[in-house]
């Protein structure tokens, strides 16, 4: 068993059975984080690119740090603006990366698509970090990783997902895994940041958080970008953090064993209050080391795949 | 110079009549009688002849944008889809919006033109929607109707002024109708397809809540009103409501609108990005029905050429568009006529008469003394069309590879063969 494609654009790309590879394969590479010498030959003699088109802190030092790990020879590249701006065409930049012997090429764009749009165009394999509000494949993968080894499954889970559910690129990459591995997903959030009509079938949408968190297994909080306020989409922030914060009372519908996640960073006090984010059923910090070990069996998985070490 | 076109099977959409009567042009125009023997005779056998289409709406680019299109690439591209007559929108570099812009594409295209260019004017200086253009000495110079394609008349107070203004010249004002609150930096149609690419999306009601308005202001002032390119079903119903109510709307439709869905997107594909955007199945089929039964009278293109360029990019940045000339009658022959969805009368008439009457200019057919305007047609055997090939500058198109019937053999502008396909 091995992935079907060259590059990882989209969990819509994958099937349960490439994703259920994915968190395998991580499980091994989390051993890995967990022993004395933090070191792997996997990659070794390969070259990871790291192309940010947008500010990231946790997403690209999970990404540098996976491949240092295992040996990577890894180099970032912040980019500003658009590719217009710029003066070369996103094309154009991604082929000069290519060319540069590149194996791993991890893009961050703020246009949905980005990362669709170059991997025709380059031999290396690209793995998309977060493009607009399409997807964050590795965020979700982290995230079902987390699940699956706090609750020993993912099929028939109750996953809510609450918050800024239009605009996130996480939500959607979320959706999409836990469809495909048989969770049963509920989203719920200001209807102003809800997608409109339906995502796709089989997806809960409820109108009150309540009932999203009805005896789940696992509740996710969403960051809130504080733009959509001045777009006028919520009335403030502190009307959302009365009617849409994941709190106490709100948990104590859930299932007294439910897990609390968020991707980060959190606004804390808005999405969840702090004393949520630190609980014991939090595992916000682990997503965090779960996410290296997700990334390192990408990269492993996407250069075995090339030529098998 | 006397011409004889025989053997061909001529569809006349003003009598609506069909024959094999053998056609006679002489000095440019139809007559009914040579004055002498022919000095060419034509063999059109198996070939359909129908008179040259009339696009009621394009984009040639020039004066500013001549890397895209120019007026002797964008004609010689309308000549080889089958159009001897095109109204090219103002929204050029600087802005069609006064005579000389208007007497200086006139002059290119009587110069370098291989179809008859008929300017539209800018309703507002500058397209910017806050003063009137010199919409009466533009009127002067020759331009056929005004509009702010690409700009929505954000103001109703001003598209009010602008029709009553410029139909004292008689003079159209033709609607591109688009709520830029309502669509707000959308991509594409706002649906199911959009959430699953995560892009932004324009809904069907940023058109129709303006469709609604033009049917309104031409019901209160009892002016009429064109609607360029309508997408969508909520927008017909609003239409179709008006005309019933005896308000003076006419609309028009393009080939994408009855061909393609949202659907066509999918893999952030930039050729099918366009505004208004392609719609679902159910909107394809309205527009469909709404040609069939009139509501809709026009197809025009909307050829809208970019440079590769401008469409290789990031779907969000990619250029709205799709070169329209050279596909327009194959997909309305191929989708509508041999479908059965329309006959081929009424459906050559929303490209011949019916822009015509728009523009409230003569159409007379092959009648003599009208201008020797036609298209020899190949309607039975079936070609794939691409992109490649195209006489346009630009390669924008969705349709590369598609199969279709309906090739354009050869185009004739008052007597001179102005595009002929040797194979």
């Amino acid at each position: 068993m091995q992935l079907q494609h060259k590059d990882l654009l989209g969990i819509q790309m994958l099937s349960a059975e490439e994703i259920t590879l994915i968190l395998d394969t991580a499980a091994t590479m989390k051993l890995v984080l967990k022993a004395n010498s933090k070191k792997t030959a996997h990659l070794q003699g390969k070259s990871v690119i790291n192309l940010f088109y947008e500010n990231s802190t946790r997403t690209r030092l999970s990404f540098e740090m996976a491949a240092k790990y295992m040996g990577a020879a890894s180099a970032n590249v912040s980019a500003s603006g658009s590719s217009v701006n710029k003066g070369e065409s996103l094309i154009d930049t991604a082929r000069t990366v290519d060319q540069m012997a590149t194996d791993v090429l991890i893009i961050r764009h703020p246009q949905s698509g980005a990362p669709h749009l170059i991997a025709p165009y380059v031999r290396c394999s690209v793995i998309n970090a977060g493009d607009g509000m399409n997807e964050h494949p590795t965020q979700a993968l982290l995230d079902l990783f987390t699940m699956r080894e706090k609750k020993g499954r993912l099929k028939g889970l109750k996953v809510a997902i609450i918050g800024d559910i239009l605009h996130s690129r996480v939500a959607r990459s979320n959706l999409w895994a836990l469809q495909k591995l048989g969770a049963d997903v509920r989203l719920a959030g200001p209807e102003t940041l809800m997608p409109h009509g339906e995502l796709t079938d089989g997806i809960h949408r409820c109108r009150d958080l309540r009932e999203a968190v009805d005896q789940a297994d696992v509740v996710m909080g969403l960051r809130l970008q504080l733009e959509r306020m001045r777009h006028g989409l919520i009335p403030s922030v502190s009307e959302y953090a009365r009617f849409f914060a994941v709190d106490q009372t709100l948990l104590d519908l859930a299932s007294p064993e439910a897990l609390i996640m968020h991707p980060g960073p959190c606004n804390h006090g808005v999405e969840m209050p702090s004393v949520i984010y630190d609980s014991p059923r939090s595992v916000i910090q682990e997503q965090v080391t779960n996410g290296i070990a997700v990334r390192m069996a990408i990269m492993y998985l996407l250069i075995s795949r090339r030529n098998p070490i | 110079m006397r011409l004889s076109i025989v053997n061909g099977l001529v569809c006349d959409p003003v009598s609506g009549r069909q024959s094999t009567e053998p056609l006679l042009i002489e000095d440019g125009q139809f007559v009914s009688r040579l004055s002498g023997p022919a000095e060419t005779v034509i063999d059109a056998a198996g070939r359909d002849i129908w008179p040259g289409l009339t696009d009621a709406h394009c984009h040639l680019r020039e004066p500013g944008q001549e890397y895209k299109e120019d007026i002797a690439s964008g004609t010689r591209s309308a000549a080889r889809g089958g159009f001897t007559t095109v109204a090219c929108m103002p929204n050029t570099q600087p802005v069609c919006d006064n005579a000389s812009i208007v007497r200086s594409i006139l002059e290119r295209a009587a110069s370098a033109g291989s179809a008859r260019v008929l300017p539209i004017g800018a309703v507002s200086r500058g397209q910017q929607g806050q003063e009137l253009a010199e919409i009466g000495l533009m009127a002067e110079a020759g331009i056929v109707a005004v509009s702010d394609d690409g700009h929505p008349v954000e103001q109703a107070d001003m598209m009010r002024k602008a029709m009553i203004y410029a139909h004292q010249f008689g003079l159209p004002v033709i609607s591109h109708c688009e709520d830029m609150s309502l669509a707000s930096g959308g991509q594409m149609n706002d649906g199911v397809i959009s959430a699953r690419l995560g892009l932004p999306g324009i809904p069907d009601v940023a058109e129709a809540h303006m469709v609604a308005r033009e049917c309104l202001l031409a019901e209160y002032l009892k002016i009429p009103v064109h609607l360029a390119h309508i997408s969508c079903r909520a927008s017909i119903t609003l239409i179709r409501q008006a005309q019933e109510r005896g308000v003076r709307v006419t609309a028009e439709t393009c080939p994408h609108y009855f061909t393609l869905t949202e659907e066509a997107c999918l893999g952030y594909n930039t050729m099918a990005k366009m505004n208004p955007p392609l719609r679902t199945a159910d909107d394809l089929a309205a527009v469909i029905d709404a040609l069939a039964d009139g509501t809709i009278g026009i197809i025009a293109t909307d050829h809208a050429p970019h440079h590769m360029d401008e469409k290789q990019l990031e779907f969000a940045l990619a250029s709205n568009g799709i070169g329209g000339f050279e596909t327009a009658l194959p997909l309305g022959y191929t989708t509508l006529v041999r479908s059965g969805r329309m006959d081929l009368v009424s459906w050559l008439r929303t490209m011949t008469i019916a822009p015509a009457r728009l523009f409230n200019r003569p159409f007379r057919g092959f009648e003599p003394g009208s201008p020797a305007d036609l298209i020899l047609v190949d309607t039975k055997t079936p070609w794939t069309f691409r992109a490649d090939s195209m006489a346009s500058k630009a390669r924008n198109t969705p349709y590369d590879g598609w199969q279709l019937y309906g090739q354009v053999m050869l185009t004739m502008l008052e007597g001179r063969i102005v595009y002929e396909n040797i194979q």
